[in-house]
């Protein structure tokens, strides 16, 4: 049996040190008045509950089918976006990015984890993790079949690298068959993975569907 | 580098994973509130972690370790009072800053770095551009696979803080950003995909023209 000695850094171990470090520095900055428990809280509320990708599927649905709200999301999205009174205000210098039929976007922070988190919520793990900043720029239709997308061959493909405070919305392609649906019903069948790039809502053709 | 393996999205991934991970993100929001330091000091410092260490940490485990170590540097706590999570000694001036519920809306809209300048941009759209090959010791939002290539301008995003300047001497020293695409062969060789182009958001400094290289 392995015996417990202050050099053990089995995972148990080192995540009670995680959250001790955490503990020590939200309580000593507390304690010094730097920071407002209550305010922390409601903004992990914020995060966990207010902010996420409904709000950008609600953008997109209104894309699909409002081609003047279209037409100005594509010219500057966080003016657009912000003049319509049901939606949150965004941060500036939202950029929305339009699927073609022969045109792929995907979005990627190959530096760190930028991300348009005031209309998709806060990024998933593997955004932000080695392999797909490091791959998606390089071999992206191999990353796409991770996610189980195929890309035929012919479609372009556009990777934005966020490097700078600019963020990038995608405006996945409206699937056939939705003609009939409203608004609000088209906002519930957007996906997350399809805003950054990593899915799409019907298949180009030579996939699966 | 590559060969990082497969990108393994987690279906139905949870906002947290852990509520330590929430305390985190609450405090990274609060503490850049205080205007102390900013995005750019809190991204140049992760980078500065060791590289095996920055692979191995969860990305909250990465940012309570530089939000701990950067409010040491910037005398926000200190070793001892968080060894003994007693805090003693207290700026009234941090205090002031400190974000409250009736600015929380602060913490909820990204911040805007776009600065007035009177500086004309040097590019246009269309304009072929080359990035620069430059490594240097402190921050940079150039990435090093975009160094010393050939791309066409996209767009002018306007003048904005640059991080570099920052992070070297905290002057804000705004300058142009442009949208610049490369082609895919470009940036990794013939093998790569034609059908694939790459952009960036690069900061004048970045950008020469080509017939002046």
């Amino acid at each position: 049996m392995t015996k417990k000695h202050h050099h053990d850094h089995g995972e148990m171990s080192s995540l009670t040190d995680v959250q001790k470090r955490v503990r020590a520095l939200e309580s000593v900055l507390e304690q010094k008045g730097y920071v407002d428990r209550d305010v922390v809280n409601q903004i992990i509320e914020h995060f966990e509950t207010k902010v996420g990708p409904h709000i950008g599927a609600r953008v997109v649905a209104r894309c699909w089918t409002n081609s003047e709200f279209r037409d100005a999301l594509l010219d500057d999205a966080t003016t657009a976006i912000n003049a319509q009174n049901d939606f949150p205000d965004v941060g500036h210098h939202l950029i929305a990015v339009e699927n073609t039929r022969e045109m792929h976007n995907i979005v990627v922070c190959t530096l760190c984890s930028c991300y348009p988190w005031d209309v998709l919520g806060l990024p998933p793990v593997w955004y932000k993790s080695a392999p797909y900043r490091s791959r998606v720029v390089i071999q992206p239709r191999e990353v796409l079949r991770e996610f189980g997308l195929e890309l035929a061959e012919s479609i372009n493909i556009k990777v934005w690298d966020s490097t700078a405070e600019t963020r990038y919305l995608v405006i996945p392609r409206r699937p056939e068959g939705t003609e009939h649906l409203k608004e609000a019903d088209l906002a519930k069948i957007v996906t997350r993975d399809s805003m950054i790039g990593t899915a799409d809502l019907q298949a180009y053709g030579g996939g699966t569907r | 580098m590559q060969c990082f393996g497969d990108v393994s999205p987690e279906a139905d991934e949870p906002v947290f994973h852990h509520p330590w991970e929430a305390r985190v993100l609450g405090l990274q929001r609060s503490i850049l509130a205080l205007g102390i330091w900013n995005i750019d000091v809190f991204r140049y410092a992760q980078e500065s972690i060791k590289p095996a260490e920055y692979l191995r940490w969860s990305y909250y485990e990465r940012w309570i370790t530089t939000l701990t170590q950067t409010s040491i540097e910037k005398s926000l706590v200190s070793e001892e009072e968080l060894i003994a999570e007693k805090g003693v000694s207290i700026d009234p001036s941090v205090v002031q800053k400190r974000l409250s519920r009736r600015d929380i809306h602060k913490a909820f809209v990204r911040g805007n770095f776009e600065r007035v300048s009177n500086a004309k941009p040097r590019f246009n759209i269309g304009d072929r551009v080359k990035t620069k090959q430059l490594n240097p010791l402190g921050h940079t939002r150039l990435p090093r696979y975009a160094r010393g290539k050939l791309g066409t301008v996209i767009a002018l995003r306007g003048t904005h803080v640059f991080p570099d300047s920052v992070v070297d001497c905290g002057a804000e020293d705004p300058q142009w950003l442009y949208t610049v695409d490369f082609s895919g062969r470009e940036l990794w060789g013939e093998q790569c995909d034609e059908k694939l182009t790459v952009s960036i958001d690069a900061f004048e400094p970045y950008l020469l023209n080509p017939e002046d290289d």
